[in-house]
Protein backbone atom coordinates (compact mmCIF):
# COMPACT_ATOMS: atom_id res chain seq x y z
CA UNK A 1 0.00 0.00 0.00
CA UNK A 2 1.22 3.67 -0.79
CA UNK A 3 0.36 6.23 1.33
CA UNK A 4 0.97 10.09 0.90
CA UNK A 5 0.95 11.68 4.26
CA UNK A 6 0.89 15.63 3.93
CA UNK A 7 2.16 17.41 7.11
CA UNK A 8 2.64 21.13 7.72
CA UNK A 9 5.28 23.48 9.49
CA UNK A 10 4.23 25.60 12.17
CA UNK A 11 5.57 27.82 15.06
CA UNK A 12 6.12 26.15 18.51
CA UNK A 13 4.12 28.36 20.52
CA UNK A 14 4.63 28.25 24.18
CA UNK A 15 3.04 31.04 26.92
CA UNK A 16 1.91 33.28 24.49
CA UNK A 17 1.65 33.95 20.62
CA UNK A 18 3.40 37.54 19.58
CA UNK A 19 2.34 39.17 16.64
CA UNK A 20 4.92 40.90 13.88
CA UNK A 21 5.21 44.42 13.95
CA UNK A 22 3.56 44.31 10.87
CA UNK A 23 0.45 42.30 11.93
CA UNK A 24 0.77 39.77 9.26
CA UNK A 25 2.84 36.33 10.93
CA UNK A 26 3.14 35.02 13.94
CA UNK A 27 6.55 36.23 15.17
CA UNK A 28 9.01 33.01 15.65
CA UNK A 29 12.25 34.60 16.60
CA UNK A 30 12.15 32.93 19.95
CA UNK A 31 10.54 29.95 19.10
CA UNK A 32 11.37 27.15 17.00
CA UNK A 33 9.05 25.23 14.22
CA UNK A 34 7.68 21.56 14.63
CA UNK A 35 5.38 19.15 12.33
CA UNK A 36 1.45 20.49 13.37
CA UNK A 37 0.10 17.93 15.84
CA UNK A 38 -2.40 15.90 14.09
CA UNK A 39 0.15 15.82 11.12
CA UNK A 40 2.35 13.68 13.59
CA UNK A 41 -0.06 11.43 13.91
CA UNK A 42 -0.79 10.93 10.43
CA UNK A 43 2.85 9.91 10.06
CA UNK A 44 3.05 7.34 12.68
CA UNK A 45 -0.47 5.77 11.72
CA UNK A 46 0.72 6.20 7.55
CA UNK A 47 3.66 4.04 8.77
CA UNK A 48 1.83 1.81 11.17
CA UNK A 49 -0.47 0.55 8.50
CA UNK A 50 2.61 0.39 5.87
CA UNK A 51 4.50 -2.18 8.70
CA UNK A 52 1.35 -4.44 8.74
CA UNK A 53 0.49 -4.15 5.16
CA UNK A 54 3.64 -3.64 3.03
CA UNK A 55 4.43 -0.68 1.29
CA UNK A 56 5.59 2.60 2.07
CA UNK A 57 5.07 5.86 3.04
CA UNK A 58 6.27 9.26 1.20
CA UNK A 59 5.51 12.35 3.29
CA UNK A 60 5.03 15.92 1.69
CA UNK A 61 5.44 19.14 2.72
CA UNK A 62 3.92 22.81 0.85
CA UNK A 63 6.35 25.01 2.56
CA UNK A 64 9.33 27.02 2.63
CA UNK A 65 12.91 24.96 2.08
CA UNK A 66 13.30 24.90 5.87
CA UNK A 67 9.96 22.77 5.87
CA UNK A 68 12.34 20.34 4.72
CA UNK A 69 13.70 20.19 8.21
CA UNK A 70 10.08 18.25 9.21
CA UNK A 71 10.27 16.53 6.19
CA UNK A 72 13.41 14.55 7.75
CA UNK A 73 11.64 14.05 11.19
CA UNK A 74 9.11 12.11 9.23
CA UNK A 75 11.90 10.32 7.49
CA UNK A 76 13.48 9.98 10.85
CA UNK A 77 10.03 8.03 12.00
CA UNK A 78 10.42 5.39 9.15
CA UNK A 79 8.95 7.24 5.67
CA UNK A 80 10.82 6.05 3.03
CA UNK A 81 10.67 9.13 0.32
CA UNK A 82 9.81 12.99 1.04
CA UNK A 83 8.60 15.37 -1.57
CA UNK A 84 8.87 19.46 -0.93
CA UNK A 85 6.77 21.86 -2.49
CA UNK A 86 8.87 25.01 -2.00
CA UNK A 87 7.32 28.08 -1.74
CA UNK A 88 8.96 31.50 -1.37
CA UNK A 89 7.61 31.95 2.29
CA UNK A 90 3.78 33.45 0.91
CA UNK A 91 1.40 31.71 3.53
CA UNK A 92 -0.68 29.43 0.77
CA UNK A 93 -4.24 29.46 0.67
CA UNK A 94 -6.47 26.27 1.35
CA UNK A 95 -7.64 26.52 -2.32
CA UNK A 96 -4.34 26.78 -4.12
CA UNK A 97 -2.98 24.08 -1.57
CA UNK A 98 -5.25 21.38 -1.82
CA UNK A 99 -4.44 22.29 -5.71
CA UNK A 100 -0.64 21.54 -5.55
CA UNK A 101 -1.12 18.40 -3.29
CA UNK A 102 -3.62 16.79 -6.07
CA UNK A 103 -1.22 17.87 -9.00
CA UNK A 104 1.72 15.56 -6.81
CA UNK A 105 -0.45 12.73 -6.17
CA UNK A 106 -1.44 12.94 -10.11
CA UNK A 107 2.14 12.97 -10.68
CA UNK A 108 2.87 10.30 -9.23
CA UNK A 109 0.22 8.31 -10.45
CA UNK A 110 1.77 8.90 -13.99
CA UNK A 111 4.45 7.25 -13.07
CA UNK A 112 2.41 3.79 -12.10
CA UNK A 113 3.48 4.28 -8.48
CA UNK A 114 0.25 5.92 -7.56
CA UNK A 115 -0.82 6.62 -4.35
CA UNK A 116 -3.49 4.76 -2.21
CA UNK A 117 -4.08 6.75 0.55
CA UNK A 118 -3.57 10.23 1.40
CA UNK A 119 -3.16 11.25 5.06
CA UNK A 120 -3.67 14.70 6.05
CA UNK A 121 -4.31 16.23 9.79
CA UNK A 122 -7.91 17.19 10.25
CA UNK A 123 -6.86 20.56 10.67
CA UNK A 124 -3.48 22.92 10.58
CA UNK A 125 -2.15 24.30 14.28
CA UNK A 126 -1.66 27.37 12.91
CA UNK A 127 -4.43 28.43 9.86
CA UNK A 128 -6.76 25.88 11.32
CA UNK A 129 -8.69 25.96 7.74
CA UNK A 130 -10.44 22.79 8.07
CA UNK A 131 -11.21 22.05 4.66
CA UNK A 132 -7.44 21.50 2.16
CA UNK A 133 -7.60 17.38 2.93
CA UNK A 134 -11.96 17.66 1.21
CA UNK A 135 -10.47 19.84 -1.51
CA UNK A 136 -7.85 17.51 -2.29
CA UNK A 137 -10.30 14.46 -2.32
CA UNK A 138 -12.50 16.26 -5.05
CA UNK A 139 -9.39 17.21 -7.14
CA UNK A 140 -8.74 13.56 -7.60
CA UNK A 141 -12.54 12.38 -7.78
CA UNK A 142 -12.06 10.24 -4.42
CA UNK A 143 -14.33 9.55 -0.74
CA UNK A 144 -12.84 11.50 2.16
CA UNK A 145 -13.23 11.62 5.68
CA UNK A 146 -12.09 13.81 8.33
CA UNK A 147 -11.35 14.21 11.75
CA UNK A 148 -10.79 10.00 12.09
CA UNK A 149 -9.48 8.60 15.76
CA UNK A 150 -9.18 4.72 14.21
CA UNK A 151 -8.59 3.28 11.01
CA UNK A 152 -8.76 -0.57 10.03
CA UNK A 153 -7.81 -1.52 6.22
CA UNK A 154 -7.12 -4.92 4.45
CA UNK A 155 -5.55 -2.70 1.51
CA UNK A 156 -8.40 -1.84 -0.03
CA UNK A 157 -11.74 -1.31 2.15
CA UNK A 158 -11.18 1.50 4.94
CA UNK A 159 -13.09 1.28 8.07
CA UNK A 160 -12.66 4.31 9.83
CA UNK A 161 -14.22 5.79 12.97
CA UNK A 162 -14.39 9.08 14.90
CA UNK A 163 -16.85 10.49 18.14
CA UNK A 164 -18.99 12.79 17.61
CA UNK A 165 -21.12 14.67 20.78
CA UNK A 166 -20.35 10.96 22.12
CA UNK A 167 -21.63 8.32 19.40
CA UNK A 168 -19.45 6.14 17.39
CA UNK A 169 -19.66 7.15 13.80
CA UNK A 170 -18.07 4.83 11.42
CA UNK A 171 -17.33 5.27 7.58
CA UNK A 172 -16.55 2.20 5.04
CA UNK A 173 -15.35 2.66 1.85
CA UNK A 174 -12.79 1.80 -1.37
CA UNK A 175 -9.66 3.41 -1.81
CA UNK A 176 -7.98 5.10 -3.11
CA UNK A 177 -9.00 7.63 -0.55
CA UNK A 178 -8.35 10.66 1.39
CA UNK A 179 -8.28 10.61 5.30
CA UNK A 180 -7.31 13.56 7.77
CA UNK A 181 -6.83 12.67 11.41
CA UNK A 182 -6.71 14.02 14.63
CA UNK A 183 -4.49 13.69 17.57
CA UNK A 184 -5.10 10.48 19.72
CA UNK A 185 -5.51 8.25 16.74
CA UNK A 186 -2.17 6.63 17.99
CA UNK A 187 0.62 7.69 20.50
CA UNK A 188 3.78 8.87 17.94
CA UNK A 189 6.75 6.87 18.58
CA UNK A 190 10.23 8.36 19.25
CA UNK A 191 12.77 8.45 16.25
CA UNK A 192 15.32 5.92 16.40
CA UNK A 193 19.46 6.54 15.88
CA UNK A 194 19.38 4.85 12.60
CA UNK A 195 16.35 6.54 11.11
CA UNK A 196 17.99 9.79 12.34
CA UNK A 197 21.00 8.78 10.26
CA UNK A 198 19.39 7.94 7.45
CA UNK A 199 16.80 11.01 7.13
CA UNK A 200 20.27 13.11 7.56
CA UNK A 201 21.44 11.34 4.49
CA UNK A 202 18.00 10.85 2.47
CA UNK A 203 17.31 12.79 -0.85
CA UNK A 204 14.24 15.53 -1.12
CA UNK A 205 12.15 15.42 -4.21
CA UNK A 206 11.40 18.97 -4.89
CA UNK A 207 8.98 21.07 -6.58
CA UNK A 208 8.03 24.73 -7.05
CA UNK A 209 4.17 25.01 -7.47
CA UNK A 210 2.87 28.48 -8.47
CA UNK A 211 1.90 30.61 -5.63
CA UNK A 212 -2.17 31.34 -6.22
CA UNK A 213 -4.06 34.35 -4.70
CA UNK A 214 -7.17 33.31 -3.23
CA UNK A 215 -10.74 35.08 -2.48
CA UNK A 216 -9.88 35.26 0.91
CA UNK A 217 -7.55 37.37 1.70
CA UNK A 218 -6.19 38.07 5.02
CA UNK A 219 -5.68 41.81 6.46
CA UNK A 220 -3.67 40.90 9.38
CA UNK A 221 -3.53 39.15 12.95
CA UNK A 222 -4.51 39.95 16.00
CA UNK A 223 -4.50 38.39 19.87
CA UNK A 224 -8.16 38.87 20.72
CA UNK A 225 -8.73 40.77 23.82
CA UNK A 226 -9.10 38.47 27.00
CA UNK A 227 -8.62 39.59 30.82
CA UNK A 228 -5.31 39.29 31.36
CA UNK A 229 -6.35 38.08 35.39
CA UNK A 230 -3.71 38.31 37.88
CA UNK A 231 -4.89 35.55 40.48
CA UNK A 232 -5.20 35.76 44.18
CA UNK A 233 -3.35 33.61 45.88
CA UNK A 234 -4.73 31.78 48.67
CA UNK A 235 -1.89 30.75 50.02
CA UNK A 236 0.78 28.03 50.05
CA UNK A 237 0.49 24.64 50.02
CA UNK A 238 -1.78 22.95 52.82
CA UNK A 239 -2.28 25.58 54.84
CA UNK A 240 -4.30 27.22 51.90
CA UNK A 241 -6.96 24.71 51.93
CA UNK A 242 -9.26 25.99 54.36
CA UNK A 243 -9.44 29.28 51.89
CA UNK A 244 -9.72 27.02 49.20
CA UNK A 245 -13.01 25.37 50.53
CA UNK A 246 -14.24 28.58 51.06
CA UNK A 247 -13.85 29.52 47.71
CA UNK A 248 -15.43 26.41 46.11
CA UNK A 249 -18.73 26.53 48.31
CA UNK A 250 -18.59 30.33 46.70
CA UNK A 251 -18.33 29.33 43.29
CA UNK A 252 -21.22 26.49 44.66
CA UNK A 253 -19.29 23.44 43.24
CA UNK A 254 -18.99 21.39 47.18
CA UNK A 255 -21.44 19.04 47.42
CA UNK B 1 -30.38 38.22 0.47
CA UNK B 2 -30.97 35.14 2.16
CA UNK B 3 -28.65 33.28 4.30
CA UNK B 4 -28.58 30.14 4.77
CA UNK B 5 -27.96 28.32 7.63
CA UNK B 6 -27.30 24.23 8.36
CA UNK B 7 -28.89 23.32 11.62
CA UNK B 8 -27.42 19.85 13.47
CA UNK B 9 -30.26 18.13 15.62
CA UNK B 10 -29.50 17.16 19.33
CA UNK B 11 -32.47 14.46 19.38
CA UNK B 12 -35.33 16.71 17.75
CA UNK B 13 -33.58 20.18 19.23
CA UNK B 14 -30.99 22.29 17.25
CA UNK B 15 -27.98 21.56 18.98
CA UNK B 16 -26.30 24.50 20.77
CA UNK B 17 -23.54 24.78 18.23
CA UNK B 18 -26.37 25.38 15.57
CA UNK B 19 -28.46 28.10 17.54
CA UNK B 20 -24.60 29.63 17.77
CA UNK B 21 -24.93 29.60 14.39
CA UNK B 22 -28.58 30.96 13.77
CA UNK B 23 -27.89 33.95 15.90
CA UNK B 24 -24.79 35.03 13.86
CA UNK B 25 -26.18 33.88 10.39
CA UNK B 26 -29.47 36.12 11.74
CA UNK B 27 -26.83 39.24 12.23
CA UNK B 28 -25.76 38.88 8.99
CA UNK B 29 -28.85 38.46 7.44
CA UNK B 30 -29.90 41.96 8.75
CA UNK B 31 -33.38 41.72 8.53
CA UNK B 32 -33.17 39.79 5.17
CA UNK B 33 -34.28 35.88 4.76
CA UNK B 34 -33.21 33.78 7.54
CA UNK B 35 -33.06 30.12 6.57
CA UNK B 36 -32.37 26.45 7.42
CA UNK B 37 -31.70 23.28 6.13
CA UNK B 38 -31.66 20.15 8.32
CA UNK B 39 -31.78 16.53 7.82
CA UNK B 40 -34.62 14.46 10.10
CA UNK B 41 -38.06 14.85 11.24
CA UNK B 42 -38.73 18.86 12.22
CA UNK B 43 -41.93 18.12 14.96
CA UNK B 44 -43.25 20.78 16.71
CA UNK B 45 -40.88 21.46 19.23
CA UNK B 46 -37.98 22.18 16.48
CA UNK B 47 -40.17 24.02 14.28
CA UNK B 48 -41.25 26.15 17.31
CA UNK B 49 -37.28 26.52 18.34
CA UNK B 50 -36.27 27.34 14.70
CA UNK B 51 -39.36 30.71 14.94
CA UNK B 52 -38.00 31.70 18.33
CA UNK B 53 -34.65 32.29 16.62
CA UNK B 54 -35.86 34.38 13.24
CA UNK B 55 -36.51 31.53 11.17
CA UNK B 56 -38.77 32.03 7.91
CA UNK B 57 -38.20 29.24 6.29
CA UNK B 58 -36.66 25.65 6.91
CA UNK B 59 -36.12 22.57 4.53
CA UNK B 60 -36.22 19.38 5.61
CA UNK B 61 -35.06 16.72 3.97
CA UNK B 62 -36.30 13.76 5.45
CA UNK B 63 -34.92 10.41 6.76
CA UNK B 64 -37.03 8.67 4.38
CA UNK B 65 -35.13 10.60 2.12
CA UNK B 66 -31.38 10.78 2.97
CA UNK B 67 -31.07 8.43 6.38
CA UNK B 68 -27.35 8.93 8.61
CA UNK B 69 -24.54 11.50 8.20
CA UNK B 70 -23.47 11.76 4.30
CA UNK B 71 -20.97 15.12 4.54
CA UNK B 72 -20.89 15.43 0.53
CA UNK B 73 -24.68 14.39 -0.06
CA UNK B 74 -25.27 16.95 3.08
CA UNK B 75 -22.94 19.38 1.15
CA UNK B 76 -25.23 18.45 -2.56
CA UNK B 77 -27.89 19.50 -0.73
CA UNK B 78 -26.83 22.88 0.69
CA UNK B 79 -25.23 23.49 -3.05
CA UNK B 80 -29.03 23.28 -4.38
CA UNK B 81 -30.88 25.37 -1.54
CA UNK B 82 -28.15 28.18 -1.88
CA UNK B 83 -29.40 28.08 -5.71
CA UNK B 84 -32.73 28.24 -5.81
CA UNK B 85 -33.26 30.45 -2.68
CA UNK B 86 -30.43 33.16 -4.93
CA UNK B 87 -28.46 33.14 -1.20
CA UNK B 88 -25.74 35.39 -0.44
CA UNK B 89 -23.93 33.07 2.28
CA UNK B 90 -24.27 29.74 3.74
CA UNK B 91 -23.31 29.15 7.67
CA UNK B 92 -22.87 26.43 9.61
CA UNK B 93 -21.31 25.35 13.10
CA UNK B 94 -17.85 25.16 13.34
CA UNK B 95 -18.28 21.44 14.70
CA UNK B 96 -17.06 18.28 13.02
CA UNK B 97 -19.87 18.19 10.77
CA UNK B 98 -20.07 21.83 9.79
CA UNK B 99 -16.61 22.00 9.44
CA UNK B 100 -16.74 19.08 6.95
CA UNK B 101 -19.85 19.55 5.22
CA UNK B 102 -18.59 23.10 4.18
CA UNK B 103 -15.46 21.79 3.56
CA UNK B 104 -17.47 19.68 0.77
CA UNK B 105 -19.55 22.55 -0.15
CA UNK B 106 -16.44 24.64 -0.71
CA UNK B 107 -15.02 22.00 -2.83
CA UNK B 108 -18.07 21.54 -5.30
CA UNK B 109 -18.47 25.45 -6.12
CA UNK B 110 -15.15 26.25 -5.82
CA UNK B 111 -15.65 28.89 -3.41
CA UNK B 112 -13.23 29.72 -0.45
CA UNK B 113 -14.66 28.55 2.80
CA UNK B 114 -14.07 30.38 6.01
CA UNK B 115 -13.48 28.71 9.21
CA UNK B 116 -14.18 29.42 12.56
CA UNK B 117 -15.80 32.93 12.09
CA UNK B 118 -16.44 35.07 15.44
CA UNK B 119 -17.82 38.17 13.02
CA UNK B 120 -18.87 39.05 9.40
CA UNK B 121 -20.40 41.76 7.18
CA UNK B 122 -21.11 42.94 4.38
CA UNK B 123 -18.67 45.90 3.29
CA UNK B 124 -20.09 48.42 0.69
CA UNK B 125 -18.61 47.12 -2.80
CA UNK B 126 -20.52 43.57 -1.96
CA UNK B 127 -17.47 41.81 -0.12
CA UNK B 128 -17.22 40.26 2.89
CA UNK B 129 -15.72 41.77 5.88
CA UNK B 130 -14.75 39.26 8.59
CA UNK B 131 -12.91 37.93 11.51
CA UNK B 132 -11.58 34.40 12.22
CA UNK B 133 -10.19 32.05 14.38
CA UNK B 134 -6.72 31.29 13.85
CA UNK B 135 -4.44 28.83 16.61
CA UNK B 136 -8.04 27.58 17.94
CA UNK B 137 -8.93 30.81 19.15
CA UNK B 138 -5.72 32.25 20.27
CA UNK B 139 -5.11 34.51 16.67
CA UNK B 140 -7.86 36.34 15.16
CA UNK B 141 -7.71 37.08 11.68
CA UNK B 142 -9.35 39.98 9.83
CA UNK B 143 -9.91 38.93 6.36
CA UNK B 144 -11.57 39.84 3.07
CA UNK B 145 -13.92 37.76 1.28
CA UNK B 146 -14.98 38.43 -2.37
CA UNK B 147 -17.41 35.75 -3.81
CA UNK B 148 -20.59 35.65 -5.07
CA UNK B 149 -21.86 33.27 -2.20
CA UNK B 150 -19.95 33.52 1.44
CA UNK B 151 -19.30 30.27 3.03
CA UNK B 152 -18.50 31.09 6.48
CA UNK B 153 -18.64 28.26 9.55
CA UNK B 154 -19.11 29.86 13.16
CA UNK B 155 -16.78 29.21 15.93
CA UNK B 156 -18.77 27.19 18.75
CA UNK B 157 -17.52 29.42 21.84
CA UNK B 158 -17.90 32.86 20.85
CA UNK B 159 -21.19 34.15 19.60
CA UNK B 160 -23.56 33.25 22.87
CA UNK B 161 -27.11 31.98 21.18
CA UNK B 162 -29.98 34.14 21.45
CA UNK B 163 -33.05 34.19 20.33
CA UNK B 164 -34.66 36.91 17.92
CA UNK B 165 -36.34 39.78 19.27
CA UNK B 166 -39.67 38.40 17.98
CA UNK B 167 -40.33 35.21 16.50
CA UNK B 168 -40.80 34.57 12.65
CA UNK B 169 -43.53 32.96 11.07
CA UNK B 170 -42.38 30.07 9.85
CA UNK B 171 -42.88 27.92 6.88
CA UNK B 172 -41.40 23.84 7.04
CA UNK B 173 -40.72 22.90 3.21
CA UNK B 174 -40.08 19.44 2.52
CA UNK B 175 -37.14 19.12 0.57
CA UNK B 176 -36.17 16.52 -1.88
CA UNK B 177 -32.72 16.02 -2.46
CA UNK B 178 -31.40 15.59 -5.80
CA UNK B 179 -28.37 13.93 -5.40
CA UNK B 180 -25.07 12.65 -7.91
CA UNK B 181 -23.37 9.62 -8.43
CA UNK B 182 -21.14 9.10 -5.67
CA UNK B 183 -22.91 11.44 -3.15
CA UNK B 184 -23.54 8.42 -0.26
CA UNK B 185 -20.27 6.87 -0.86
CA UNK B 186 -19.42 8.08 2.51
CA UNK B 187 -22.04 7.76 5.10
CA UNK B 188 -21.79 7.18 8.86
CA UNK B 189 -23.22 3.99 10.46
CA UNK B 190 -23.72 5.23 13.90
CA UNK B 191 -23.10 2.86 17.23
CA UNK B 192 -23.98 4.21 20.63
CA UNK B 193 -21.19 6.01 22.67
CA UNK B 194 -20.70 4.61 25.87
CA UNK B 195 -23.05 4.97 28.49
CA UNK B 196 -23.07 6.85 31.51
CA UNK B 197 -20.50 9.15 32.82
CA UNK B 198 -20.30 12.96 32.48
CA UNK B 199 -18.18 13.81 29.49
CA UNK B 200 -15.21 16.07 29.60
CA UNK B 201 -16.97 18.56 26.69
CA UNK B 202 -20.22 19.01 29.50
CA UNK B 203 -18.78 18.52 32.62
CA UNK B 204 -19.51 21.31 35.28
CA UNK B 205 -16.08 20.73 37.17
CA UNK B 206 -13.04 19.61 35.47
CA UNK B 207 -9.87 18.83 38.05
CA UNK B 208 -7.04 19.08 35.36
CA UNK B 209 -3.64 17.34 35.75
CA UNK B 210 -0.36 18.26 34.09
CA UNK B 211 3.18 17.71 33.96
CA UNK B 212 3.07 18.32 37.87
CA UNK B 213 0.89 14.85 38.66
CA UNK B 214 4.43 13.20 37.68
CA UNK B 215 3.47 9.86 35.96
CA UNK B 216 0.49 7.84 35.59
CA UNK B 217 0.00 7.03 39.23
CA UNK B 218 -0.10 10.45 40.69
CA UNK B 219 -3.48 10.88 38.99
CA UNK B 220 -6.00 9.04 42.28
CA UNK B 221 -6.37 12.18 44.55
CA UNK B 222 -7.49 13.85 41.11
CA UNK B 223 -9.90 11.17 40.61
CA UNK B 224 -11.22 11.12 43.78
CA UNK B 225 -11.64 15.36 44.36
CA UNK B 226 -13.57 15.10 40.45
CA UNK B 227 -15.61 12.83 42.22
CA UNK B 228 -17.21 14.24 45.23
CA UNK B 229 -17.59 17.45 43.22
CA UNK B 230 -19.27 15.48 40.64
CA UNK B 231 -16.77 15.92 38.33
CA UNK B 232 -14.00 14.45 35.72
CA UNK B 233 -10.13 14.41 34.87
CA UNK B 234 -8.97 16.48 32.08
CA UNK B 235 -5.55 16.50 31.37
CA UNK B 236 -2.65 18.53 29.32
CA UNK B 237 -1.38 17.27 25.92
CA UNK B 238 2.05 16.36 27.88
CA UNK B 239 0.23 13.79 30.04
CA UNK B 240 -1.11 12.35 27.03
CA UNK B 241 2.08 12.20 24.29
CA UNK B 242 3.71 10.59 27.42
CA UNK B 243 1.16 7.89 27.46
CA UNK B 244 0.29 9.03 31.14
CA UNK B 245 -3.88 9.00 30.58
CA UNK B 246 -5.94 8.37 27.38
CA UNK B 247 -6.05 11.24 24.63
CA UNK B 248 -9.86 11.13 25.44
CA UNK B 249 -9.48 13.59 28.52
CA UNK B 250 -7.06 16.14 26.95
CA UNK B 251 -8.07 19.49 27.57
CA UNK B 252 -6.98 22.12 24.87
CA UNK B 253 -6.33 22.78 21.04
CA UNK B 254 -5.83 19.44 19.43
CA UNK B 255 -7.88 17.84 22.26
CA UNK B 256 -11.31 18.69 24.25
CA UNK B 257 -12.55 22.68 24.77
CA UNK B 258 -14.18 22.48 28.00
CA UNK B 259 -16.95 24.80 29.60
CA UNK B 260 -17.19 24.01 33.24
CA UNK B 261 -18.44 26.45 36.09
CA UNK B 262 -14.97 25.09 37.85
CA UNK B 263 -11.81 24.38 36.28
CA UNK B 264 -9.21 23.59 38.67
CA UNK B 265 -5.85 23.08 37.20
CA UNK B 266 -3.45 20.95 39.12
CA UNK B 267 0.29 21.08 38.03
CA UNK B 268 -0.64 23.11 34.84
CA UNK B 269 1.83 25.36 33.35
CA UNK B 270 -0.46 26.91 30.67
CA UNK B 271 0.72 26.33 27.67
CA UNK B 272 -1.21 28.59 24.90
CA UNK B 273 -2.40 25.57 23.40
CA UNK B 274 -3.94 24.40 26.82
CA UNK B 275 -5.82 27.81 27.59
CA UNK B 276 -7.28 27.39 24.26
CA UNK B 277 -8.92 24.48 25.28
CA UNK B 278 -9.94 25.89 28.75
CA UNK B 279 -10.56 29.89 28.82
CA UNK B 280 -14.25 28.65 28.20
CA UNK B 281 -14.24 27.83 31.68
CA UNK B 282 -16.23 30.13 33.96
CA UNK B 283 -13.92 29.99 36.97
CA UNK B 284 -10.17 28.81 37.07
CA UNK B 285 -8.77 27.79 40.12
CA UNK B 286 -4.42 27.11 39.70
CA UNK B 287 -2.77 24.37 42.04
CA UNK B 288 0.63 24.94 41.21
CA UNK B 289 4.24 25.25 42.54
CA UNK B 290 5.35 28.10 40.88
CA UNK B 291 3.94 31.35 41.72
CA UNK B 292 5.40 32.30 38.01
CA UNK B 293 3.35 29.68 35.72
CA UNK B 294 1.80 31.52 32.85
CA UNK B 295 -1.36 29.47 34.11
CA UNK B 296 -1.75 32.21 36.90
CA UNK B 297 -2.22 35.06 34.28
CA UNK B 298 -5.58 33.10 33.17
CA UNK B 299 -6.33 31.59 37.07
CA UNK B 300 -9.27 34.24 39.39
CA UNK B 301 -7.60 32.04 42.24
CA UNK B 302 -4.16 30.08 43.07
CA UNK B 303 -2.92 27.66 45.95
CA UNK B 304 1.20 28.00 45.53
CA UNK B 305 2.17 24.66 46.24
CA UNK B 306 2.74 20.48 45.44
CA UNK B 307 -0.62 18.80 44.31
CA UNK B 308 0.21 16.15 45.80
CA UNK B 309 0.19 17.35 49.32
CA UNK B 310 -2.67 20.17 48.68
CA UNK B 311 -4.64 17.76 46.63
CA UNK B 312 -5.47 15.28 49.15
CA UNK B 313 -5.66 17.67 51.83
CA UNK B 314 -8.72 19.23 50.13
CA UNK B 315 -9.98 15.73 49.48
CA UNK B 316 -9.49 14.80 53.72
CA UNK B 317 -11.40 19.19 54.28
CA UNK B 318 -14.25 18.27 51.43
CA UNK B 319 -14.73 14.94 53.13
CA UNK B 320 -14.86 16.53 56.92
CA UNK B 321 -17.20 19.04 55.77
CA UNK B 322 -19.56 16.77 54.37
CA UNK B 323 -19.56 14.66 57.51
CA UNK B 324 -20.38 17.38 59.44
CA UNK B 325 -23.27 18.61 57.50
Amino acid sequence: MEILVCVKRVPMVGGQIVVTADGQDVDTRMSGFAMSPHEECAVEEGIRLTERLGGGVSVLTLGPPAAAEQLREALALGAGRAVLLATDGREWGPIATAGAIGAEARRRADTGQGYDLLLLGNEAADTGDYQVGVRVAHALGWPVVTGIKGIETDGHTVRARREYRGQQELFEFGMPAVITVKEGINLPRYPSLPGRLRAKRAEIEQHEPQWQPEELRKQGLRVPEAERKRATVLGNGPDAVPALVGVLAELGVLP
Amino acid sequence: MTVLCLVELDGDAPADASLRALTFARALADGDELATVLFGVAGPGLAQALAGYGVASAYVTGPDLLAGYAPLAWARVLAGLAGQTGAGAVVAAGTDHGSEVMAHLGALTGLPMAANCVSAGRAGDGSWQLARQRWAGLLLEDAVLTAPLALLTVATDTVPPAPAASPAGLTVHAHEPELADGDLAVRATESAGQAGGTSLATARVVVGGGRGVGGPDGFAPLEELAALLGGVVGVSRVVTSEGWRPHSQQVGQTGTKITPELYLACGISGAIQHIAGCASAKHIIAVNSDPAAPILAHAEYAVIGDLHQVIPALVAAIRERIGAG
